[in-house]
């Protein structure tokens, strides 16, 4: 048998409150999709603590701005959403690939399956990508985007809200989530919401007004500072 | 300590932000040891689900990742990872090399795999599952994860070769579901 590896340590487990069951009644889509089967145990081992670190030429100088198209301005509230990414240990997560996608202020994505009957604006696609800095800062421009209908039960709405995916530094840090804004009058009825079932986890997702980043006459601003998984135990420094 | 972000689903419209066009390219496509992993998702009535998005992460021929936390410290421009939606009919493909055999803690051996997250509408997070490949039959007897798995379930994690390549189809729920594991 090999020499065993001085692996570094694995990265904490949700114990369970944090992220949302998969099978979740109010969310009509996952009585399909949602596994029934018990999940198996993964070791985090190196391809688990390891992960794509794809940032460079994944970003552009316009692709942080998605208010401006080449044909013209967007529709709508101009807004900043601007944060940190960190892991639970309080690390700044540098250089790590964030991508988001949202509808339009009307409430209406560019996408070939979306039925809603709002306006289409030619000059918002609604996808932004961004890098960390190496304190884990990012910055976007965008609208705010509107609320929508979406048929899971009878008038049902999305809250506004932007799909947020980032990578972090492994394979355990794999993210997918969504930004709220504060104080919306749907989050009582949104099951996709309230599918986190600890109220401080929900309130996590949802963004702060931020007036000193608003910018005058321009801009209002937001912040979502966004955690990823910390390892369990203080890694060895690198030598 | 802070408290972590919740997941949520990617939704329906995840194509609008999360295809990249080399997405299915773990190598180039003029790597002449490449081949197309393929495979169809499929949900808990058999049908295919055509708003998913697969993406892979995995070590390089020789078993190297392209990663600063990899202590052995090769260095390899490995990318090691994948990413395509699935299209209309649940299929999706990538196109890679297979990964080289990587050591667990106590150094035992594991047989080649590549680690898979899942994502679609419906799912309000990701799911983890690992593809193995049924050609390798005797590091798969040896591979410590897949003996936890039991024997009547490992199939699911098996690529089966195909005309140069490899079919690896995904079940998400019912008859023959696809094992999932917890990160
Ligand atoms: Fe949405």
């Amino acid at each position: 048998m090999a020499e065993p590896l001085v692996v570094p340590s694995g990265y904490r487990r949700d114990d369970g409150t944090v992220h949302p069951p998969l099978d979740y009644a109010g969310y009509r889509s996952t009585a399909l999709r949602a596994p029934s089967e018990p999940l198996i145990l993964l070791p985090h081992n190196l391809t688990e603590l390891t992960g794509p670190l794809l940032g460079e030429g994944r970003v552009s100088s316009s692709s942080a701005d998605l208010s401006v198209q080449p044909g013209g301005e967007a529709l709508g509230q101009r807004i900043i959403v601007h944060g940190r990414v960190l892991d639970e240990n309080a690390r700044p997560v540098p250089h790590t690939l964030i991508e988001v996608w949202q509808a339009n202020a009307a409430g209406r994505y560019l996408h070939r399956v979306d039925r809603h009957d709002a306006p289409i604006d030619p000059n918002f696609t609604g996808v932004g990508r961004v890098l960390t800095d190496d304190q884990g800062n990012y910055r976007l421009v965008t609208i705010k985007p509107g609320a929508y209908p979406w048929g899971n039960h009878p008038n049902a709405w999305r809250p506004a809200h932007i799909h947020f995916s980032l990578f972090g530094r492994a394979f355990t840090q794999r993210l997918v989530t969504q930004m709220y804004f504060p104080d919306d009058p749907l989050f009582a009825y949104d099951p996709i919401f309230n599918s986190v079932r600890d109220e401080r986890a929900r309130r996590r997702m949802v963004s702060h007004f931020d007036m000193d980043a608003t910018v005058d006459s321009w801009a209002l601003a937001f912040r979502f500072d966004i955690v990823l998984r910390g390892r369990d135990a203080t890694p060895m420094e690198q030598p | 300590m802070l408290g972590l972000t919740p997941a949520q689903t990617v939704g329906p419209y995840l194509s609008i932000g999360l295809p990249w066009s080399d997405g299915p390219l773990v190598v180039p496509e003029t790597d002449p040891d490449a081949f197309w992993v393929r495979g169809v998702l499929r949900d808990g009535a058999g049908e295919p689900v055509p708003d998913g998005l697969i993406e892979t992460w995995q070590a390089d021929p020789d078993g190297c990742f392209a990663h600063p936390d990899d202590p052995r410290g090769r260095h390899t421009s490995f990318r090691g990872f994948g990413r395509c939606p699935t299209a209309d009919a649940g299929d999706w493909a990538i196109r890679t090399r297979k990964p080289g055999r990587v050591p667990d803690r106590e150094g035992v051996l594991q047989a080649p795999h590549i680690d898979v997250s899942v994502f679609a509408r419906g799912l309000l997070n990701r799911v983890v599952t690992r593809i193995y490949f049924a050609d390798e039959a005797e590091a798969n007897d040896a591979d410590p994860l897949l003996a936890t798995v039991p024997e009547h379930r490992r199939r699911t994690l098996l690529a089966e070769p195909t005309g140069g390549g490899y079919q690896f189809d995904i079940r998400l729920r019912g008859e023959h579901e696809t094992v999932f594991f917890a990160l």
